[in-house]
């Protein structure tokens, strides 16, 4: 595990530069609102170095795969506890068990009352591997499917938290039809007569992300990714060899921006600085203010433009010449 | 014998290979290690006389054993492209050009109009001589296009999956044809037509994780792997060597995860049968005098 500090090692200095950047803007501008003085005159000029300052820091995809994996990243429940009230945690598929690693319940979303499904990775060491590190069992897809059918039923929109690496592949959850379970999950999700707004917080791994990531939009922050597979999987098939996952992760365009151009995503949340674990609350707000800003927007619209809106998106996703 | 007899006789539609597709007469079945005439073979289904041996089939002889005469193509437009400049050992590109000369097909895919026992159906068959049957756009537009293009013509959907999975070429937007084909496959459901999947030798990844498994009857051939995760990924992190028959046809039937295993050579039968039942209306079977009675003032 060298590569996580030579990545910081070279890049601490610029990424120095902007945080202090960031905080003297940060400190202008509550200067401005306490004392009801004018600065724009010396905002506009910060912000303006900040935005250069922004493009010039670029790092490779490899290295944002990383900053989605990095020790104290937030998890889903991170920003729940700071974005939600009143969240009720709903326990198991009513026929198998409870999946600890994908969980939901109706919460408070910045208070808009919504139906919460998320991969929880787990914070300690105990719990990441009670949570499977957010690998979800085929009774998480049908917890998951059960809780749309009541987010249906009470008229909750959906917001979902992708993070995971993909659905878990083990013997066991195989014999009780992971592929079946997400086939479900992504059909109900589809089927959905409230709006779902989804955002991939960390990592996108796979079938087993996407199986709650079937919504009217799909956001997601600067440092997650988001793939059919992840680069280790790529490497390991690819050159037998996963040390070579750096390769295979530039060869994947994985990253948010990348996501963005392809049409995947409607949105990149931008992280503070650096990577949200640098700075959770202000990953929080920003997550939440983007979430609930597609959450207002949408809900103008009928049962039926909430279902005929997804389809249409998704049916036309794919690259393809025809003749 | 007297089966082999049967279908020898009731599938003159299946071409015997020419001489110059098989320059040797004889080949080696790999589950009974006997040597086959390819003619035999040919002529039953490409399954072994011998010891029931389901070889995998490309796509062409697939619709050959399936449907009763030749498909009327659908397919063949959608060509792939190389939206993420994808560059592994070789280049995304060069590997199509192989996979296309092999296949003499743009993609991973054939879809169409066919007749199974004189009903007419969609039948979308996958490819797994192209790049191992993979999902990429091309794959997931075409099969979104045959399961609109059944409802549009109220036929039912027969679709042969043979895939390794999702195209790792096309990244996320191969990943992103498992949310497309599942909502293009709504247009069926919606007007109450039938879709059986039929699960063959292999099924796993993506394809096992979306339209496969969502149809209304899945079945699969005896024998066929059939899974989400591939068994080297469950080895490594399960850390134990995995049971006898894991993810074959019969241990899902077990399981519950098909509804049944259908010899290769009677899935003709058991298809029409089955779409009788289901759906009257879309096969041109009158509906029963029974339900035609209640009806009756």
């Amino acid at each position: 595990m060298t590569r996580p500090n030579q990545t910081r090692t070279t890049q601490t200095p610029t990424v120095q530069t902007l945080r202090e950047l960031e905080a003297r803007i940060r400190d202008l501008e509550s200067t401005a609102v306490s004392t009801g003085q004018d600065l724009d005159s010396a905002l506009t000029p910060l912000r303006a170095q900040l935005t250069r300052l922004r493009q010039q820091v670029s790092m490779t995809r490899w290295e944002r795969v990383q900053l989605a994996r990095i020790a104290g990243r937030p998890t889903a429940l991170e920003y729940v506890e700071r974005l939600t009230e009143d969240f009720v945690e709903l326990h198991g598929d009513r026929a198998f068990g409870d999946d600890q690693a994908l969980i939901g319940g109706p919460a408070l979303w910045q208070g808009r009352r919504v139906m919460l499904l998320m991969q929880q990775k787990g914070r300690d060491t105990k719990d990441k591997i009670k949570r499977r590190f957010g690998s979800a069992n085929p009774e998480g897809y049908r917890k998951a499917v059960r809780l749309m059918d009541l987010a249906d039923k009470f008229g909750l929109p959906v917001v979902a938290l992708i993070d995971t690496q993909g659905a878990y592949p083990g013997l066991e959850a195989e014999e009780r039809g992971q592929g079946w379970a997400i086939a479900e999950s992504i059909q109900r999700m589809s089927r959905l007569r409230v709006p779902a707004v989804c955002a991939v917080i960390g990592e996108g791994g796979s079938g087993g992300a996407l199986a709650i990531g079937i919504g009217n939009r799909v956001l997601i922050m600067e440092n997650a990714w988001y793939s059919v597979i992840s680069p280790e999987g790529a490497a390991s098939i690819i050159w037998k060899d996963s040390a070579k996952a750096p390769e295979a992760a530039e060869a994947l365009k994985l990253t948010a921006p990348d996501l963005l151009e392809l049409g995947i995503v409607e949105e990149v949340i931008a992280e503070p600085t650096g990577g949200a674990h640098l700075d959770v609350d202000a990953a929080a707000a920003a997550l939440g203010e983007a979430v609930s800003r597609h959450l207002d927007e949408l809900a103008g619209q009928s049962p039926e433009e909430w279902v005929s809106g997804r389809a249409e998106r998704f049916r036309k996703l794919g690259a393809y010449r025809e003749s | 014998m007297a089966l082999d007899k049967f279908f020898r006789r009731r599938r003159p539609q299946v071409n015997p290979p020419s001489e110059a597709d098989t320059p040797d007469l004889w080949g080696k079945c790999p589950q009974c290690k006997e040597n086959v005439y390819l003619r035999d073979l040919a002529l039953n289904a490409y399954v072994c006389p011998n010891c029931g041996f389901h070889h995998r089939l490309g796509a062409t002889k697939r619709a050959e054993v399936l449907l009763d005469g030749p498909i009327e193509i659908w397919s063949g437009r959608v060509h792939p492209v190389d939206a993420l400049n994808f560059r592994d050992t070789e280049s995304y590109p060069e590997r199509l050009a192989r996979a296309q000369a092999k296949t003499g097909r743009p993609d991973a895919i054939l879809t169409g109009r066919g007749q199974i026992e004189n009903l007419s159906v969609a039948a979308a068959i996958m490819d797994f001589e192209f790049s191992g049957g993979s999902m990429g756009s091309v794959v997931g537009e075409e099969i979104a296009r045959a399961a609109e293009r059944a409802g549009e013509e109220g036929l039912p959907l027969i679709l042969v999956a043979a895939s390794g999975g999702a195209r790792m070429q096309e990244s996320a937007l191969s990943l992103m044809q498992m949310a497309k084909t599942t909502v293009a496959l709504e247009a069926l459901s919606k007007r109450g037509l039938p879709y059986i999947s039929i699960l063959t030798d292999p099924t796993t990844g993506g394809v096992t994780a979306s339209f496969a498994t969502i149809a209304d009857v899945i079945v699969a051939e005896p024998g066929a792997l059939i899974g989400f995760a591939g068994p080297r990924v469950i080895q490594q992190t399960i850390r134990q060597s995995l049971p006898d028959g894991f993810q074959r046809a019969e241990f899902l039937l077990e399981h519950g995860m098909v509804d049944m295993i259908v010899d290769r050579r009677q899935q003709r039968g058991e298809l029409a049968k089955l779409l009788r039942l289901l759906h009257p209306a879309s096969v041109g079977v009158a509906a029963p005098a029974s339900v035609q009675s209640e009806q009756a003032p």
